[in-house]
């Protein structure tokens, strides 16, 4: 494309930010969460730009660019966006400032506050660059250095239990990591290159290719994180800041979900196809594990965390239902999840920042005194039961219809899920927010205006993306088109077309 | 072609809007907010009524509008439209939704003028008339499904009004996911018909029907009745509707009696295609019905409590809209008039109720009520037509549409036509006596008041509804049935019966009725109108026990999905905590040496990393290579 390099910029913003805001003299606080606001705000703006200026009929990958990085080994630093990518960099950019705004005096005394959101903008550099990145090289890098932020913003700023739950996602990530560089450079040796675009339909042996399937799969599993790769998140959630909580599971698992379509399925379409009978089967018992998981849950931010592997089975499972329907339903339930699930969490954070107890026994009531607190988490928690109208609604139906046409039964006991989760959701706000005020939560102050400003776009968004989710949808489909035409896929035809003609 | 139909959407935006304008501009909009909320649904009706007029110009084949908003989901072939059609079967619901809709909105600015949470309330209110709107009016599975869950969600939240009642809390999320389970079976349904049809919108999907296998039909045609069981509170999903009363009485009247819980009616209803080419579908909603009719009439033989005892009714009487459903197109249009007929009566009923409740400081104990005729004489009057209206006496609405429902299921023929009609014959006179009972105990007899309740007629804005539904009640069959202008005017919509049966009341089966109409009052003198009422419960006959107990609804839930769930759930949260991650962690504290550990292991940590992706990497190499070579 040529040009203004719209990428490199959007990603050097938070990068130039993290690095300025961990310059700054110590106690600065104040000037370091405005810088950081500031910062967030211009990458947002820059997103925004680029979102605007992606053409969905255009080219599959635009804002490209490439330079030689490391040209012994063919590494080059190459990036460009599809409608996959540019959602999941839409996501981040929204979620950054948000988090920032809800977490402005999250951080303990005594603890470094420049630090924590010269972090979080690192983070968002990072991630902005694993969506973008089109060379697999400089992706896996990427990927592995988007967990030195996480890590320190868990061990630093977390519960109790913070480095036993900082060091569990850093061994798990890891252990994901190691697995997908070996399948990395496997890859390298048979194709002698790195970049994306030229490693897409290699002829591999088909030993060969599932092997180096699996490398890729089992970290994007871990990351994601599928059943059974998921008992680090529980403990990573429920330790981390709200902030890092909602960072964690809104944006950075996505790489994981986000692997999987864009890596798995495009660089070994035989063996994805091998592999999706077993896929499909763990995403739908890490629905119903996650669900009922989430039921018996005492503590609220591991309930929401195991509401996540509820959901990432569904994330899983339109991917793998190889459909059109499925797919794009996952991508866009990447985007809800973020915005549902980031929601539940900043307000679980609120509740915490005023109770200073994650068990969900020691609230009750709190409608009562704080009706706006409890309206926000009424409509965060109906779009976690995807409720219909709401965002989730629209890409949990996308993903289970398009299971559905391939797969029946695994569908059917996917929308099982549907029930437990109005269960978890329900029980969670019937435990908490309504009943007699209990006597912790008398004096429980409502939302203030910064809270408000934090969480109002998240459940603007929520609505607005489930009555008109169309224009998000446009972005994704000619992305899913591609990749499905990528792994030789197409969708059953209907027994008994009755469609009439387009737009019926 | 400017119908004017096109402006149907204005139905639904009214109170859509204001519903948000009360609940996001909160208590800024204390002061107007009620009247704005009376305001909206009044105004629907009126277009209501201008789109009914428009309608009945047009010449029957072309009451049938149907306009596409805008493209919602498209991915694919999957495209759905957020699209409105407006024909003869939606504006009856429209009419209804609207017209008793609005009575209660006016109703509840008195019922509600001491609750501090009125504008709440109107919110609420006015986000259930929307979605409900939005139910009958959608012109696909998907965009109904919103609705369905949009009227669910205002009856959660209507429910739980009361949010620090613990009772309403638990009975709203009851009532939230026993509806849940019904969904499964409407989404699933929906899936397969994407599946089969290639589209969720109703009209290509009726037309091809036929040509899908009878199997496939038939589970779309079951899995459609499922939901229609949760919403309409049928059997099995019947157990949330008696605990949702804890509601606010003017919900109960609207959502829990008139409009929500008869869109399951609706569906099938709307479905009729599906369900005439799925003939045992068809069956099983009438089994279904005829079954419901029974139960809920039962339990409201043993009910203490006014709301239930009506509650109980509602639950039977839509029993009987389905039992008409499942006769097929014979049946469709006495379900419809049925349904609106009860609409009228229904609402009536309770909004007698809450006056009541209104006077005996919201007691619901009909055992400390009695005498009540003198001392509320308008509130006796309309309820008292809302009963006879109910037990089909001669003349008034339920005579004429309960009668045609009975009179066509034994027309059925059969077995099965014998049965179901023997059971809705049953039906009848329990009904007579379940009514009758209420109004003995609540009107009749000595005073069993507790100490300090001054009972007083109810103010203006709250009688006047009343008096407005008792006419419904009184009028609404006659105008329905006779001269058969339900089926007429139905017929563009759903299809006609074989053959018009003139509304005759002398043949033996509507004789029959009128029998078991009068002898189930006449059983109930006995009890409770010749003889005076204890203000405690006797123990009563193990069949009351049971009624009372809502014949082990409950029970049979808790024993057969509760408890076995939490234990599942118990075990699994086990199971992850010490399996899954004891195992991880074992394995963790094996690798770095003993447990404390983590720093030790955080110590040596990149050095063994970067030696571990060393290692692999040369292993991953050399082995490639090897292959190779």
């Amino acid at each position: 494309m040529g040009g203004f390099p719209w990428l490199t910029v959007l990603g050097a913003v938070p990068l130039a930010g993290s690095v300025g805001v961990g310059l700054l003299p110590r106690g600065r606080d104040l000037l370091a969460k405005r810088t950081a606001l500031l910062v967030s705000l211009v990458a947002l703006a820059l997103a925004l730009a680029v979102a605007i200026q992606f053409r969905p009929g255009g080219p599959r990958f635009q804002f490209t660019e490439n330079y030689p990085w490391i040209p012994q080994f063919g590494i080059g630093y190459s990036l460009g966006v599809d409608g996959i990518a540019l959602v999941l960099i839409g996501l981040s950019a929204i979620l950054v400032p948000v988090v920032i705004l809800a977490s402005w005096n999250e951080v303990e005394s005594g603890r470094s506050v420049k630090a924590f959101f010269s972090m979080l903008l690192m983070l968002e550099a990072m991630m902005i660059g694993v969506f973008a990145a089109t060379d697999v090289f400089f992706f896996f890098v990427l990927f592995e250095a988007s967990l030195v932020p996480m890590y320190f913003i868990i061990g630093s700023y977390g519960g109790p239990q913070r480095s036993y739950a900082a060091v569990k996602f850093l061994l798990y990530s890891l252990l994901g990591g190691l697995l997908m560089l070996v399948a990395v450079i496997g890859l390298y040796v048979l194709a002698g290159t790195f970049e994306f675009t030229r490693l897409t339909g290699l002829d591999i042996a088909a030993g060969t290719e599932r092997w180096l399937f699996l490398g890729f799969f089992i970290a994007f599993a871990i990351k994601a994180p599928l059943w059974p790769f998921h008992t680090w998140l529980p403990d990573a959630a429920a330790q981390a800041p709200a902030g890092g909580a909602v960072l964690l599971v809104g944006v950075l698992d996505k790489a994981g979900t986000y692997g999987m379509i864009r890596y798995c399925l495009e660089l070994f379409p035989n063996a994805s196809r091998y592999f999706t009978p077993a896929i499909i089967a763990l995403s739908v018992v890490g629905i119903l594990y996650g669900a009922l998981l989430a039921v018996g849950q005492a503590d609220m931010k591991r309930l929401i965390a195991y509401t996540s592997l509820s959901h990432f089975g569904f994330i899983g499972l339109g991917i793998f239902a190889m459909t059109s329907q499925g797919q794009s339903g996952a991508t866009l339930y990447m985007v809800n999840h973020g915005f549902a699930t980031g929601a539940l969490f900043l307000i679980a954070g609120f509740l915490m920042a005023r109770n200073r107890s994650r068990l969900i026994d020691d609230y009750g009531g709190v409608q009562r005194v704080a009706p706006l607190l409890a309206g926000t988490f009424l409509v965060a928690g109906l779009s976690g039961l995807s409720l219909p109208g709401l965002n989730s609604f629209v890409s949990e139906f996308l993903v289970l219809v398009g299971t559905y046409t391939r797969y029946p039964v695994p569908a059917v006991l996917g929308t099982l899920g549907v029930i437990l989760a109005a269960l978890y959701i329900l029980w969670l706000y019937q435990r908490t927010m309504t009943g007699p005020v209990s006597e912790r939560v008398q004096n429980m102050q409502d939302l203030r205006p910064r809270e408000l400003w934090a969480i109002g776009p998240l459940v603007a968004l929520i609505i607005a993306l489930g009555l008109y989710p169309k224009p998000v949808l446009d972005v994704i489909n000619p992305a899913v088109q591609h990749t499905m035409q990528q792994v030789q896929v197409s969708d059953p035809p209907p027994e008994v077309p009755a469609a009439q003609g387009e737009g019926s | 072609m400017g119908t004017g139909l096109e402006w149907a959407w204005l139905l639904i935006a009214l109170p859509l809007v204001s519903g948000a304008v009360l609940l996001i501009g909160g208590r800024r909009t204390d002061r107007w907010g009620h009247l704005l909320g009376v305001a909206t649904p009044l105004a629907s009706f009126a277009i209501g009524v201008y789109l009914f007029a428009r309608m009945l110009g047009l010449p029957p084949e072309e009451r049938h509008h149907d306009v596409s908003l805008f493209s919602w989901i498209p991915v694919g072939s999957f495209q759905v439209d957020v699209g409105l059609l407006l024909d003869p079967l939606a504006i009856c619901f429209v009419l209804l939704i609207t017209g008793v809709g609005s009575l209660i909105h006016i109703y509840s600015v008195g019922y509600m003028a001491d609750d501090p949470d009125r504008r709440r309330f109107f919110g609420y209110l006015n986000l259930f008339v929307a979605a409900m709107l939005l139910l009958v009016l959608a012109d696909n599975f998907l965009v109904l499904y919103v609705g369905w869950e949009g009227v669910g969600l205002a009856s959660y939240l209507l429910i739980g009004f009361w949010y620090y009642k613990p009772s309403a809390a638990v009975a709203a999320k009851k009532a939230f996911i026993v509806n849940r389970v019904g969904d499964f079976g409407l989404s699933v349904a929906i899936m397969i018909m994407f599946t089969t049809f290639g589209t969720v919108s109703f009209g290509p999907i009726f037309d091809n029907v036929d040509a899908a296998g009878t199997g496939v039909v038939t589970a779309i045609g079951l899995l459609l009745l499922l939901g229609a069981t949760g919403k309409s509170a049928q059997l099995p999903l019947q157990s949330w509707l008696l605990d949702a009363m804890e509601g606010p009485t003017p919900v109960s009247a609207l959502i829990h009696a008139a409009t929500m819980v008869t869109a399951g009616v609706y569906l099938v209803v709307r479905a009729g295609p599906i369900f005439e080419a799925a003939p045992q579908a068809q069956l099983a909603v009438a089994i279904v019905g005829a079954a419901t009719a029974l139960f809920g009439a039962i339990i409201g033989c043993g009910k203490d409590d006014i709301k239930k005892a009506l509650a109980a009714s509602t639950m039977s009487q839509i029993g009987y809209m389905h039992l008409a459903a499942g006769l097929g197109p014979a049946g469709y249009a006495f379900a419809i008039a049925h349904l609106l007929a009860h609409g009228f009566f229904k609402a009536g009923l309770f909004l007698g109720a809450g006056s009541v409740m209104h006077a005996m400081k919201d007691e619901v104990d009909m055992r400390r009520y009695g005498g009540l005729a003198r001392v509320m004489p308008v509130t006796f009057v309309t309820f008292g037509f809302g009963y006879l209206a109910i037990v089909g006496f001669p003349g008034l609405s339920g005579y004429f549409t309960k009668d045609a429902i009975i009179e066509a299921t034994f027309a059925f023929g059969g077995t099965a036509g014998t049965l179901l009609g023997a059971a809705a014959l049953l039906g009848a006179l329990l009904t007579a006596f379940y009514m009758s009972r209420v109004m003995f105990m609540t009107f009749f007899g000595d005073r069993r008041w507790a100490d300090g309740v001054h009972p007083h007629e109810s103010p203006r804005v709250m009688t006047w509804p009343m008096i407005a539904l008792a006419v419904g009640s009184v009028a609404a069959g006659a105008v329905f049935t006779l001269g058969g202008r339900m089926v007429t005017f139905l017929e563009s919509a759903v299809g006609a019966p074989e053959e018009h049966h003139a509304f005759n009341p002398f043949t033996p089966i509507g004789l029959a009725t009128l029998a078991a109409m009068v002898l189930g009052a006449v059983i109930a003198w006995t009890s409770f109108g010749r003889r005076p009422v204890p203000s405690t419960a006797p123990k009563g006959s193990f069949v009351t026990v049971a009624a009372r107990r809502d014949l082990y609804g409950d029970a049979v839930n808790e024993s057969v999905f509760m408890r076995p769930g939490q234990w599942l759930t118990r075990t699994l949260v086990f199971f992850d905590n010490r399996g899954v991650d004891g195992l991880v962690n074992t394995l963790a504290a094996f690798v770095g040496g003993t447990s404390g550990r983590v720093r030790r292991l955080q110590t040596g940590f990149v050095r063994s990393y970067a030696m571990a992706m060393f290692v692999g990497a040369v292993a991953v190499v050399a082995a490639l290579l090897l292959v190779r070579l």
